[in-house]
């Protein structure tokens, strides 16, 4: 009984680790969407976030550094995106596109130099005394700082969309930006603002990955995790909480399928390594199926650029 | 004094073709000063980009096989685009006609029967066509975002390949490389040039150019893809279904992937592994896109995209740039082209501040 | 001249000016309201009310010229500078935001003060029962009719306290009787001593709510007058620049085969604001016109989808010139004889950088513009060019994109378009919106002028006036059901005013909307 309790928790945790990124990337973009502008280039972000982070930690010794370089390097990635599709009014889709293309190589280039260079990794937190608590020690108080922040930031960015007038106001701007504007708000400082903070929890996931969950840097290591962030949005209606829920169960696929591989089950481990993206697929199909739940929670203007004066 | 935007009445024309020209030259400039900054002479590094690789014959023919599956993959991504129709699984589509067309070679191993060839071309274009086929129904069945399903499916298409070559399709005497056999004569496209890699298959993408153009700028499909992709509403109203235009831009995407997928694995490879193309699916959105989504135009862009291609290279063995360099150049060109377009609708202007309020 | 009152004006706009590429919107224009006083603003479509008004709301810029507040010179920055000056707008397309409740669409617009919410939610209840404008205040707005809206409008307007109020084309989406209503709080509102900028092209309204009015045509400021001691004809001259003379029906004829015919028709709606139809009966005769009429949102986008093929029905629910062809696609409704005019011109009817060659395909093309499945680019400006010709259309040639055309030689090309292919059926929504005086004649003369060819024509519209001139038969939609069919002789705007607000057999059930 003890033994199955363990793995459990093991899964669990496990669970919690590889949904925490998807927790960070998906939070952002939900409120970058949320504005009404859609950023297809999470990858991108994430990439640049994720080498820009392990080069800061390696080269000052400070995981706290790292995760700073990895963010501002996501709002940095973010404003490119802002100065082309809300500056100069490029086609959304076009520019999170070649943010993304741009994301790869930059990361290639700016990572080729740390390929070898693996980190020791962020330790989860030892809460004397709680930590070792069977089952609930490891449960609550075994994770590192990057999970406990992503379920903080989760608690602000709900609160931000229900309770406050800022968050009302960001509403107003992704629903119908002319009224907004009419109504005296300034939407592209609001999308901008947006669009950075897609950015910045964008560069704090990659940071996550480069620093905390496989401590090193490999080209590409996103593997597809930014895209899937970006199905997290829509299979979440653009709900905070959907996207907790949605970003845990899309853990618990990849820690399944990584424990399976472990296992030495009979299948390939290429078939495995399947399952999270048409796992995705399957929940963007299921979905879609509830049209109207997507049409009544889609931000009306997503995706639409805004020209003031017109 | 201050700057003002004015929109344009009507998109300047002159300017639809100037913008591309204006974002090469912008990401030539941002080049120069990204390799002085990283410490190589600019001019040095510049010619071993850009002049080297096409000094001779023999370049001038990589060219051409380089730009082959951009072009391709291009010219189908461009039938989707047009009509509103986001297909960006191209690596995906390519990498599963070159497992048909694989397939199919491995297959007749040994045999080399005279109808191989063309059943692989078939094969190719059937493969990409059926791997779109995918993203296509769901959008059309269930609004599915196509996007995201198509890019999932590259993943899984890659994961695919792998699969295969690291089992089933490997090479018993390969000394468990993961890769497949050498593909036999007659699954080899015939060369044009002894001595290069200039293929049969050049003359088939410059053909397909041809058809492209025909389809998108010359027939009443192309003329509903078009409508279709600039004024959704009137689509509806003018009663064109809107899974036409789907299944259209994703069959035509996926075949035309599928096929450069074929040339690329019974060409230059001339056998399965696990990586058949270096990311030519997603660099073909950017041929798109430079290209103007027009057929003639994504052949001059194809060019240019494969010059970067075979740059990185040459740069590579003559300073020891990365090779990932290529992948910098292909993302600013992009973000320059999509900046400039800004020309083609506003008009800036410089005006002294209104006299009054 | 008007005599200089001891106080300044609430407002005084002297020589504006705001040029657009290609357009002068506004040339020199002056206008001034008085404290307590409702004014109109006439003119017609395209004369630059709205671009006036935008200037007012600060949303737009003058290229030059003065705005006096009170006296004194100051410039409208932006919208928040225009409502603390204490201007408070209430826009012609609606400024709401469809997924908020009501409460929390008025506490965007309030500043700090929408912070507590319950507070606002109290205000608004209390400035609703002053001012006679029911809401409640708790329901999202997608819920709403469309007079709601406009209440609600007005009281996110109010709260902010505003000194000079100006509502864009407000009666244009209302029933004669909401349009009643809106005139008794607005008469209110002036008598606390608050400025009101009423816009409108609606002479009789203007003349019955009004006590001066300022004349824009083409841009310029024409004439300022006190409509209630002119007549309807002397306001419209001033406003055209000409007299009118409006198309006129022709006795009926004798009526011919059912070309359209619509049983016991129900339809879910597409989209989640949509509104369902129910047990829609109607027929519409060759050589008939049948018009109805509703405020906009009660189905009418709905019914026309369901008649065109852009929404599929039970197949014997829809039948034209006797094919049921209720599950059928539009292509195949076409070459039944169906012929139609979009409500939306551009984006819908048209593609908006297209030409008009272009444009002629997209409906036309089995009239000779497509073989082989090759556009024949040829055949196509020729048709094109038939068109602008045979109706008269103000355009460079064929090659012309149709976002260069002014609205109303849009909509002539749209309706010479769907006309040169000899239609059996015709159906119109909002022919002559947004289209000025000259055109909206034009386009009514050419229905006229198909009817008597023998086509049968199905038009919806928000225009009474227009329904009553030009339908033999009337009905008005609400909710989506469809009140009786009347000849437009025994209809009377009154009863179809009643109509439009529900008020017809089984009414109780039909007003839920």
């Amino acid at each position: 009984m003890i033994e199955i309790a363990e793995v459990v928790v093991v899964i669990l945790v496990a669970t919690l680790r590889a949904g925490t990124p998807l927790v960070l990337a998906a939070l952002g973009e939900l409120i970058a969407e949320k504005s009404g502008v859609l950023n297809l280039g999470v990858e991108g972000m994430m990439l640049v976030g994720a080498v820009a982070a392990i080069i800061a930690t390696l080269g000052t010794g400070s995981y706290m550094l790292g995760a700073l370089a990895g963010t501002l390097a996501g709002i940095a990635m973010a404003l490119v995106f802002g100065l082309l599709t809300l500056s100069l009014r490029a086609n959304q889709v076009a520019a999170g596109l070649a943010l993304t293309i741009f994301g790869l190589g930059l990361s290639a280039f700016l990572g080729l130099a740390y390929r070898d260079r693996p980190l020791d990794g962020l330790k989860p937190l030892a809460v004397p005394g709680l930590s070792d608590i069977p089952v609930i020690g490891p449960l609550l108080f075994g994770h590192d700082v990057f999970v406990y922040f992503s379920l903080a930031l989760f608690a602000a960015v709900a609160w931000f969309l229900a309770r406050t007038r800022g968050g009302l106001v960001l509403k107003a701007v992704g629903e119908a930006p002319e009224a907004a504007h009419a109504l005296g708000h300034d939407v592209l400082a609001v999308r901008y603002l947006a669009t950075a903070f897609g950015g910045a929890t964008a560069g704090l996931a990659g940071a996550y990955l480069t620093l905390v969950y496989t401590p090193m840097w490999a080209d590409q290591m996103t593997a597809g995790r930014g895209w899937i962030a970006l199905a997290l949005v829509v299979f979440a209606t653009w709900k905070p909480g959907r996207v907790l829920l949605g970003a845990y169960l899309f853990g618990g696929v990849t820690i399944a399928q990584l424990h399976l591989q472990a296992q030495g089950v009979a299948v390939s481990s290429h078939i495995l390594a399947m399952l999270p993206y048409v796992a995705t697929i399957l929940v963007l199909v299921l979905i879609a199926r509830d049209a109207t739940r997507i049409k009544l929670n889609a931000p009306a203007a997503l995706g639409k650029p805004f020209e003031p004066g017109r | 004094m201050r700057l003002r935007l004015e929109a344009r009445t009507e998109t300047a024309r002159w300017l639809v073709v100037a913008t591309p020209l204006l974002a090469a030259a912008l990401t030539l400039a941002s080049g120069i000063v990204m390799f002085a900054a990283l410490g190589y002479d600019p001019a040095k590094a510049l010619t071993s980009f850009f002049i080297k690789p096409i000094e001779n014959v023999y370049g001038l023919t990589e060219l051409a096989v380089k730009a082959t599956p951009l072009l391709l993959c291009a010219l189908g991504l461009a039938v989707g685009f047009r009509g509103g129709v986001w297909n960006i699984g191209a690596e995906g589509q390519l990498t599963m006609g070159a497992v048909a067309a694989g397939g199919l070679a491995l297959a007749f191993h040994g045999e080399e029967p005279g109808w191989l060839m063309p059943a692989m071309v078939l094969a190719g274009a059937l493969g990409g066509a059926a791997w779109a086929a995918i993203p296509a129904f769901l959008r059309a069945r269930f609004n599915t975002n196509e996007i995201l399903t198509s890019l999932m499916l590259t993943y899984v298409a890659v994961q695919f390949l792998g699969y295969l070559v690291h089992g089933p399709w490997r090479n018993p005497q390969g000394f468990n490389f993961p890769q497949s056999r050498d593909f036999g004569e007659a699954a080899i496209i015939p060369l044009l040039m002894e001595g290069t890699r200039l293929h049969l298959g050049v003359i088939l993408a410059g053909l397909a150019v041809f058809a492209a153009w025909l389809l998108l700028d010359r027939s009443h499909l192309g003329f509903q893809i078009r409508v279709s992709g600039s004024a959704p509403r009137a689509a509806a109203y003018a009663g064109y279904p809107v899974s036409r235009i789907v299944w259209a831009g994703f069959l035509a995407g996926g075949a035309m992937a599928g096929l450069a997928g074929m040339m690329e694995a019974a060409g230059p490879i001339g056998k399965l592994q696990p990586l058949i193309s270096p990311g030519y699916g997603f660099a073909a959105i950017i041929v798109a896109f430079l290209g103007r989504l027009n057929a003639f135009g994504i052949l001059l862009a194809s060019l240019l995209v494969a010059l970067l291609y075979l740059g990185g290279e040459t740069a590579q063995i003559d300073l020891k740039v990365p090779p990932a360099v290529t992948g910098v150049f292909q993302g600013l060109l992009l973000f320059f082209l999509l900046g400039s377009d800004f020309l083609t609708r506003y008009r800036v202007k410089l005006v002294r501040r209104a006299a009054a309020s | 001249m008007p005599s200089e009152a001891p106080t300044p004006p609430l407002i005084r706009l002297s020589g504006i000016v705001k040029a657009y590429p290609g357009c002068l919107a506004n040339d020199r224009i002056d206008l001034s309201v008085a404290a307590g006083e409702i004014h109109a603003l006439l003119g017609e479509n395209g004369a630059g009310k709205s671009t006036l008004v935008k200037i007012m709301a600060g949303v737009v810029s003058p290229d030059a010229g003065e705005i006096r507040w009170q006296g004194a010179p100051v410039a409208i920055e932006g919208p928040a500078a225009a409502r603390r000056l204490g201007i408070g707008m209430v826009f012609q397309h609606f400024t709401l935001f469809e997924s908020l409740t009501v409460t929390e669409n008025v506490a965007l617009a309030a500043g700090t003060k929408g912070r507590d919410r319950k507070a606002l939610a109290g205000r608004i209840a209390e400035l609703a029962a002053r001012y006679g404008l029911a809401v409640d205040a708790n329901r999202h707005v997608h819920h709403l009719a469309v007079g709601e809206r406009q209440r609600v409008e007005i009281l996110r307007c109010l709260l902010e306290e505003p000194r000079l109020i100006v509502l864009d084309e407000p009666t244009s989406v209302l029933t004669p009787q909401e349009a009643e209503a809106l005139f008794a709080t607005l008469r209110m509102l002036a008598a606390e001593g608050r400025g009101i900028l009423f816009i409108s092209h609606k002479l009789d309204e203007v003349r019955a709510l009004c006590q001066r009015a300022t004349i824009l045509r083409g841009g310029k400021r024409v004439g300022e007058c006190d409509p209630r001691a002119e007549s309807a004809a002397s306001l419209a001259r001033l406003m055209v620049g000409s007299d009118v003379t409006p198309a006129r029906r022709g006795a009926p004829k004798a009526p011919g085969g059912e070309m359209l015919a619509l049983a016991k028709l129900d339809l879910a709606p597409a989209d989640p604001h949509g509104v369902p139809l129910h047990a829609i009966d109607l027929t519409v005769r060759a050589g008939e016109i049948v018009g109805i009429a509703g405020v906009a949102g009660n189905g009418q986008s709905e019914l026309l989808a369901a008649v065109t093929g852009e929404r599929l029905a039970p197949e014997h629910a829809v039948r034209i010139a006797g094919v049921p062809a209720g599950r059928r696609a539009s292509s195949y409704r076409r070459k039944l004889g169906l012929a139609v005019i979009p409500e939306e011109r551009l984006g819908r009817g048209a593609v908006a950088e297209m030409s008009l060659a272009e444009n002629a395909v997209l409906t036309a093309a089995d009239q000779g513009l497509v073989s082989g499945g090759m556009v024949q680019s040829r055949a196509a400006a020729a048709y094109a060019k038939a068109v602008i010709e045979r109706f008269g259309v103000v355009a460079r040639g064929a090659g012309a994109a149709a976002d260069s055309l002014s609205g109303g030689n849009l909509q002539k090309f749209i309706l010479g378009r769907e006309m040169l292919q000899n239609p059996k059926l015709l159906v119109a929504a909002h022919p002559t919106w947004g289209v000025d005086v000259g055109a909206a004649a034009a386009i009514h003369r050419a229905l006229l002028a198909l009817r008597e060819a023998g086509a049968a024509i199905l038009i919806v519209s928000e225009d009474l006036d227009e329904l009553l001139a030009i339908s033999d038969r009337v009905a008005a939609i609400c909710g989506g059901r469809l009140s009786p069919v009347v000849p437009a002789e025994e209809a009377g705007r009154e009863r179809l005013g009643q109509w439009m607000s529900g008020l017809f057999g089984g009414g109780a059930e039909a007003h839920a909307a």
